[in-house]
């Protein structure tokens, strides 16, 4: 039987369905590893309450564990405490921002940016901070939609949750 | 009633109305008056669709009879829901939706906060969650009904014709039966009364600056509690569960 630590690095190499640049690690919805014997018990939480991502992250865990010869797998969906976007990692948000996607800040610096409020986003394209809010929802339950005013380029931001 | 009884029948209340408030702004997917709109109730409709699958989860397993999520909710029938009214209204136009999703907001934030608190910890653990995503649409909503009640004048009058027709719903939602006298005992449930005042002033100061009036001594319709509804929840379980109940064992 692998070891604690060796199940959590090879489930660190699953990506999130939606947004591939990041594992389910550093995304903070791989919450631990349990090791009962021959028993592993995969704890997650979703990001949102209806992410359709969460089915899919469960079957990757079962089939990444199965190719490892571990069958005895039980994923857990626990909903406290409730993620926060605080939980990615510093270099998961910057693979977003190389992505394209705007992260998160922290959620207690937060907030205005998303309550219309004038709160300097910085575009991850051109890097300019004259940007604006479109949409409070965008093509994900966790992103809203802005567009930078010089670049001209819309693009998501991970909302702070 | 036993706790149990209580307990079960208080989750399909708030799972039946969570996916029959999110069934109708689903109906709005491709039909929105705009893209960004379209694309908030249909991101809307997911959260509470989430929330309403967690919370059956949890009915089934306070149930024990072996049912699961999908059970609980394609294959009850209309006089088994207990779904508030309002969430069952139509869709009538964006002024009528948007008023609707706005009066449901404002309830299931404050509801939702008190929830937090609960003793039964599952509830509690799955407030915490819905709260982060009802502050987000009762954010939506309230903008929206304030910037159409406070709009064109043909704006102004669709929204305050959607006031008039959903208002008589609005009372109901706060109703309590021995289901509530039993789980309040227990410190499980959220007590209504305590929630109505701020439910109340938070409606009016949103349809203040929107410069539309609540209908004076409107009638109060009820039923929802003991499982009455409007004419439109059996049309909306026939669409919802046509799949599920036409092929019962289809799986994804």
């Amino acid at each position: 039987m692998l070891s604690k630590e060796q199940i959590t690095s090879l489930l660190s190499a699953i990506p999130d369905p939606e947004i591939p640049v990041i594992n389910i690690k550093e995304l903070g919805v791989l919450r631990d590893v349990v090791v009962n014997g021959n028993e592993v018990e995969i704890i997650i939480t979703p990001t949102y309450s209806g992410c359709p991502a969460m089915k899919q992250i469960e079957d990757d865990i079962i089939s990444s564990l199965e190719r490892n010869g571990i069958e005895n797998v039980k994923v857990k969906m626990v909903y406290h405490p409730a993620w926060t976007t605080d939980w990615i990692t510093d270099e998961a948000k910057e693979k977003l921002r190389k992505y394209g996607i705007a992260p998160p800040e922290k959620t207690t610096a937060d907030k205005g940016a998303l309550m219309g409020k004038k709160r300097a986003l910085e575009c991850p394209r051109c890097g300019s901070k004259n940007t604006v809010m479109i949409s409070q929802f965008g093509s994900t339950a966790c992103k809203a939609l802005f567009q930078c005013s010089d670049c001209k380029e819309p693009f998501d931001y991970f909302k702070c949750i | 009633m036993t706790k149990q009884e209580a307990l079960f029948n208080y989750c399909l209340r708030l799972a039946d109305t969570s996916l029959i408030l999110a069934q109708r702004n689903a109906e709005w997917c491709g039909h929105g008056p705009f893209l960004e709109e379209d694309l908030a109730l249909t991101n809307l409709s997911l959260d509470l669709i989430g929330q309403a699958n967690s919370i059956y989860q949890y009915a089934a397993q306070v149930e024990g009879k072996a049912r699961n999520e999908d059970d609980l909710a394609y294959h009850r029938s209309e006089r088994e829901f207990l779904n508030t009214l309002i969430a069952e209204q139509s869709n009538g136009d964006y002024a009528k939706t948007i008023l609707r999703q706005f009066f449901c907001d404002t309830f299931d934030f404050y509801f939702y906060a008190e929830l937090v608190k609960s003793k039964d910890e599952t509830l509690s653990a799955i407030a915490e969650k819905s709260i982060k995503e009802i502050t987000y649409h009762l954010r939506h909503t309230s903008s929206w009904v304030e910037r159409l009640g406070d709009g064109t004048e043909e704006s102004h009058t669709r929204m305050q014709d959607a006031l008039n027709e959903i208002w008589r719903f609005t009372g109901e939602m706060f109703e309590m039966n021995e289901v509530d006298t039993i789980l309040i005992k227990e410190g499980i449930a959220v007590d209504l009364n305590s929630i109505k005042s701020k439910w109340e002033s938070k409606s009016k100061e949103i349809l203040d600056r929107a410069t539309i009036k609540i209908p004076a001594n409107a009638f109060m319709q009820r039923g929802s509690r003991e499982a009455k509804h409007t004419e439109h929840l059996g049309f909306i379980l026939a669409e919802m569960q046509s799949l599920p109940r036409a092929l019962p064992d289809a799986k994804w």
